[in-house]
């Protein structure tokens, strides 16, 4: 280290002449300038401010310098050791700048690369349709009910008013169990949850029951041992055939489209009466020149379901006053509605599981 | 039901214009619906005219054949006038006959176009047509020659043949019974469409009187056959031919041409609606006896099928026993033949539930049966014997005898008291009083009083019975178009319940977790149980069975969704879906033999004890959740190298459903079809067991056609979403430093690392904020049968820094406490 050279005469010192200061200022800013990264700058930094840098050496001798001159000179090499160090900065800021950039550059990928590394999933397109419907009619106030599908002889057929030697029993080919005396069936229905709700809670009773059913029908493009039917049940007091239709029309209307109105067609169902078919204007084309369209096969309208207003024998069975509540009951295939509103002409792929016929429709339908 | 409709408008006039289509919508819209309307020259269009054979010469050929080159004058309908040139094999016909002409552009069914063509020397323009070639049935004995009056040569010759007669098909609900006949859609007819009038009943007609001198018949069970009516033709020509316009309507109503005598109670029936039984009466022997079947006795019916009969069964006997099962089907005994010259015609009213059962236990469908057991009009037994009689003297030449049997007296419906405002009421729309009963009276009910209507319904409607049978009745003629759209307003709702929420949750937490959604069938057989590798005493092997499965190889209602999960599996991976995961949630089946599910009265709500004593002897049928993965978990590309399924991603799987539930698993192990032994979790929440995942059997692998180590979970879903957490309280947590300790522990390889993480756990205290296991390590350096897990352990209190010892400390405490219990020692 030197400390100020306060032995030499100084007389004998060379004084720091303005043009040299200058000239070192000039050097160091144009090295400064001239560094083309990071790297050389580091190395401007040390030749230009280091210890042994013509500056510093200068600064140095300033002490040496006699008194009248120091201020001076001081001022002039402080002045371009500040110059130099803001340079220095300033060129630092650019090429850490510049640094970044490229580094930036060359980390550049193909965003274009697949990423699919995981598996995706989905629910099942029933699924969907089932929770779509019951939301429609949540929205309305209702609420959704439950019953098994290995049910009661009692639940699905008697208390629907279907009893032993109706005719309409074997309307719907019945899975039985064993033993027989058990009198247990696979509900060929979601109507027995219709009677469970009305033995559970009290009216006023807004109720849908999406659900699994069985039939004893050959597997094949249009039927299937197993489809799902959705159930909608309302007993309140004043309720007649025009809330069964206001309501079916609005379900209509959410499902398949604005102004899709549905037609009712005298039918006989035992736990209703009347009772009606519900046909649902075709969505595709809405009965204006049905002659060339598929979905509805040029009727114009699509069969949709049953409803009708419940029989009071069914209150009678299930508890419920006639004389104070009336109500209508309606159902649907869930499956059949998928089928049309999604133009699928074989039901098969919806129960054989190949994981390319959901995907297709991920989590919304 | 299929109907000619000329047969229709017999009985009842429309306004002269009414189309086919008019008239079919208006029954559609009353309730028949139209499913098809045919007719049997649909598929013929062109020049179809009487032709006059004016010369025929008979050329033999070369192959042996004879063909007859003729001239068949066709009128002006060939454009010329000029006799028209045609070559016919037939030989059943001569000059001066009117034959069924074809001429060139004319097509025939099948898309058979008919053109000039040279044939056998001559130019043959056109055909003469037989039967068959017309689509009207198999008779090809020879061409068509049609009666000298058919009409003018050149003359459309469709009319002539019935072959623009249209057949209207309705579907006809079951209580709808009526309508299986012309007379009941006549009458829809008549009330439908407007502007109908003059029904004329089929069933109307002066019977002469009941006496003394029929077939001698007692009735033991007038409750099962209330009426019997039975009459004798005698002298009939067993060779006479039924007339085409018989057979026309029969066929035409699907029914296939027998006899005269057969085709004739057939033509009554789907006139009337009321099915007669004619008995070769030359094989009746002594007083007829309807009575219930005794056990042990046995028929053998006329499709040859011999029945042993049920004591519900309702029999006709005479001396030598049961000759027939009453309105369901005769005895093969007295059946009339091709040689029967007497017939006994019986029409029998019968109890519609008793014909009901008996064609279920006997699994007979007969178009009488279909009738009888819906419910037939119980006051035109007489009617109709007396119209079977009057035909089968008119077309077979034979002889009405004089006695005239009728037992028993059509039993008459009960007044119903309807309420004259009920159909306004039930239907939403401003029906009048004046209304209701208007339409009443036109489906035929007696109405009287106002107010509170006394109706009484017409004999053939005997499923009107209770008031609002009667409101559905006026509300359809009134019109379900006319019905108006009001929503009701429901009170406020409670929207899904949690239960519905949290399967909902589920559904897509597997869906995010990579997992593909799939519906099976529940239904199971023995051998995919065995194919799970089920063990003889396993309690899955208790199932359901179906009476009436579709297949006996699916038997069964399942009791696990394994066997669908792994089929669907297999078939994705037969289509070449390598990578498969899917999932399906369903209830399983599960008996619990708790005896019969009673069959309640329904005159009144059950108690709360009978409702609850069947729902108590129905199976137990919890909801699962079953999953199945195979091929990659991730697969392999730019990124790195794919990674196959494991077990630990049957159990993830799980985990990560009941963390959507703010639930936390447990897993050990546990040795159970169809998982390998030594790679199945038992899954538990707080001690309870929900299910079981893991990687499934080498050989259940191949028994479903899935790859080595695929995998599998099946956990009771209502036990997990019993258990979801509810209200969670908010978390606090400390915002001091975090200390952290890493430990390695050395432990049998046999000590499940669940066991170490419990002691360590409990062993560090109330600082420990969380542990990592992040690595599992075995090999030389811990020694055969040994393994080391190595935890990263963080430390943090609520109220202050820790020092540095206290860390320690606690990880002292962690170390020693798995010392203790797992006999774990701290790796150097």
């Amino acid at each position: 280290m030197s400390g100020p050279n306060t032995d030499y005469d100084p007389v004998e010192v060379t004084p720091l002449k303005a043009d040299q200061v200058e000239a070192m200022r000039e050097a160091a800013l144009a090295a400064i300038a001239a560094a083309p990264d990071l790297d050389a700058l580091k190395q401007v930094r040390l030749d230009h401010t280091g210890d042994r840098s013509p500056l510093a050496l200068a600064n140095r001798e300033i002490g040496a310098l006699p008194p009248q001159a120091r201020k001076e000179a001081g001022q002039r090499v402080g002045q371009a050791r500040g110059a130099v160090n803001q340079a220095l900065a300033a060129r630092q800021t650019v090429l850490e700048a510049e640094h970044e950039e490229r580094m930036l550059v060359e980390e550049t990928v193909d965003v274009s690369l697949p990423t699919t590394r995981r598996r995706r999933g989905s629910r099942h397109p029933i699924t969907l349709q089932s929770e779509l419907i019951a939301d429609l009619f949540v929205a309305m106030g209702y609420e959704v009910s439950e019953g098994p599908v290995v049910e009661a002889e009692w639940l699905n057929f008697d208390a629907l008013n279907l009893g032993p030697d109706h005719p309409a029993r074997t309307m719907q080919d019945t899975f039985w169990t064993e033993p027989a005396e058990d009198h247990v069936v696979l509900r060929t229905q979601t109507s027995p949850v219709q009677a469970r709700t009305m033995l559970t809670r009290k009216p006023p009773i807004y109720v849908v029951c999406p659900g699994r059913v069985f039939r004893t029908d050959e597997y094949d493009a249009t039927h299937s041992p197993m489809f799902h039917q959705v159930e909608g049940l309302v007993v309140d007091e004043g309720i007649t055939m025009a809330h069964l239709k206001g309501t079916l029309d609005h379900f209509a209307s959410q499902l398949f489209g604005d102004g899709i109105t549905t037609r009712f067609r005298p039918s006989y169902f035992p736990f209703t009466e009347p009772s009606a078919e519900v046909d649902v204007l075709c969505f595709v084309c809405r009965n204006v020149d049905p002659s060339t369209c598929r979905t509805c096969r040029g009727e114009g309208w699509i069969e949709w379901g049953g409803c009708g207003v419940v029989n009071p024998r069914v209150l009678v069975a299930c508890g419920v006053d006639p004389e104070v509540y009336s109500g209508f009951a309606f159902g649907m295939g869930i499956d059949r509605s998928f089928m049309f509103r999604h133009d699928l002409e074989d039901l098969r792929p919806l129960f054989e599981g190949d994981v390319r016929f959901s995907s297709a429709f991920g989590s919304e339908i | 039901m299929k109907a000619p409709l000329s047969w229709i408008l017999e009985h009842v006039d429309v306004p002269a214009g009414t189309t086919t289509e008019h008239l079919t919508d208006r029954l559609t819209l009353t309730g028949l619906k139209l499913e098809a309307v045919e007719s049997p020259g649909r598929e013929i269009t062109g020049p179809l005219v009487i032709g006059r054979v004016l010369t025929m010469e008979p050329e033999p050929q070369k192959n042996g054949k004879t063909i007859n080159w003729c001239t068949v004058d066709v009128g002006d309908a060939n454009g010329t006038g000029e006799p028209q040139g045609i070559v016919c094999g037939a030989h059943n016909f001569a000059p001066g006959d009117l034959v069924v002409t074809v001429l060139p552009g004319g097509v025939l069914p099948g898309g058979f176009e008919i053109g000039a063509r040279k044939t056998y020397g001559h130019m043959s323009a056109g055909m003469i047509c037989s039967a068959r070639e017309l689509g009207l049935g198999d008779d090809h004995d020879g061409i068509i020659v049609l009666p000298a009056d058919a009409g003018e040569p050149g003359q459309d010759v469709r009319p002539v043949l019935g072959l623009d007669e249209e057949t209207i098909e309705l579907e006809i609900n079951p209580d709808r019974a009526y309508a299986l006949s012309i007379r009941g859609i006549a009458r829809e007819v008549l009330v439908s469409v407007e502007g109908a009038s003059g029904f004329r009943d089929p069933a109307v007609r002066d019977t002469p009187a009941a006496n003394a001198d029929g077939h001698p018949v007692t009735v033991e069970d007038p409750e099962g056959c209330p009426v019997f009516v039975a009459r004798t033709v005698t002298g009939f020509d067993p060779t006479a031919k039924t007339p085409d316009h018989v057979v026309q309507r029969i066929t035409a109503a699907g029914m296939r041409p027998i006899s005269l005598a057969v085709d004739i109670t057939n033509y009554v029936m789907l006139e009337t609606g009321r099915p007669i039984h004619g008995y070769d009466a030359d094989t009746v022997s002594g007083p007829i006896v309807v009575r219930r079947a005794r056990d042990g006795e046995t028929l053998t019916t006329l499709d040859g099928t011999t029945r042993e009969l049920d004591p519900a069964d309702l029999v006709v006997t005479d001396d030598s026993g049961i000759i027939g099962l009453g309105g369901v089907m005769g005895g093969e005994t007295t059946e009339m033949s091709a040689t029967t010259t007497s017939i006994l015609v019986e029409a029998a009213h019968w109890d519609a539930a008793s014909m009901y059962r008996t064609g279920r236990r006997h699994k007979i469908t007969s178009e009488a049966g279909k009738r009888n057991e819906r419910g037939v009009d119980p006051t035109i037994c007489e009617a109709a014997a007396d119209r079977v009689v009057e035909l089968l003297v008119e077309h077979g030449g034979g002889r009405a005898e004089p006695g005239v049997t009728v037992v028993g007296t059509p039993p008459t419906a009960p007044v119903v008291e309807v309420p004259g405002d009920l159909a306004a009421r039930v239907s939403g729309m401003p029906i009048t009083e004046e209304q209701a009963v208007a339409c009443l009276r036109a489906v035929g009910c007696e109405v009287s009083g106002s107010g509170t209507l006394s109706v009484t319904p017409p004999p053939w409607r005997p499923d009107l019975t209770d008031a609002q049978d009667f409101s559905e009745e006026v509300v359809r003629l009134v019109g379900y178009d006319r019905v108006p759209s009001v929503l009701p307003t429901p009170p406020s709702g409670r929207g899904l319940t949690r239960a519905q929420q949290l399967r909902r949750r589920i559904g897509r937490t597997l869906a995010g977790e990579g997992f593909v959604e799939v519906v099976s069938f529940p239904f199971v057989g023995i051998s995919d149980l065995d194919a799970l590798g089920l063990a003889d005493d396993d309690p899955r092997r208790d199932l359901l069975q179906l009476s009436n499965p579709l297949s006996n190889e699916a038997g069964f209602m399942t009791s696990t969704l394994l066997p669908g999960l792994l089929r669907a599996a297999g078939r994705n991976i037969g289509h070449g879906n390598a990578d498969v995961a899917i999932f399906e949630t369903g209830t399983v089946t599960l008996p619990r033999h708790a005896g019969p599910a009673a069959i309640l009265p329904v005159d009144r709500r059950p108690t709360d004890d009978e409702f609850a004593a069947l729902d108590a002897a129905l199976p137990a049928q919890p909801l699962h959740l079953g999953l199945v993965a195979a091929g990659d978990a991730v697969s392999g590309g730019w990124w790195g190298d794919a990674r196959p399924v494991s077990w630990a991603d049957a159990v993830e799987a799980v985990r990560s459903v009941a963390a959507a539930l703010g639930l936390e698993v447990a897993a050990s192990a546990a040795e159970l079809a169809p998982w390998h032994p030594g790679r199945c979790a038992e899954l538990t929440v707080d001690g309870e067991v929900v299910g079981h995942a893991g990687e499934l059997h080498p050989t259940v692998c191949q028994a479903f056609g899935l790859p080595k180590r695929s995998v599998a979970a099946e956990v009771d879903l209502d036990v997990l979403i019993g258990r979801a957490v509810h209200l969670r309280a908010a978390p606090t947590f400390s915002t001091y430093p975090v200390a952290k300790e890493d430990v390695a522990l050395v432990v049998d390889a046999s000590v499940p690392a669940a066991d170490v993480e419990a002691a360590l756990r409990e062993g560090a205290g109330e600082l420990l904020e969380s542990i990592r296991l992040f690595d599992v390590y075995t090999g030389d350096q811990v020694g055969e049968g040994r393994k080391s897990l190595a935890y990263a352990l963080r430390l943090r209190a609520f109220d202050r820094t820790l020092k540095e010892g206290e860390a320690a400390a606690a990880r002292d405490a962690a170390v020693a406490l798995a010392a203790e219990r797992t006999g774990a020692v701290q790796r150097a």
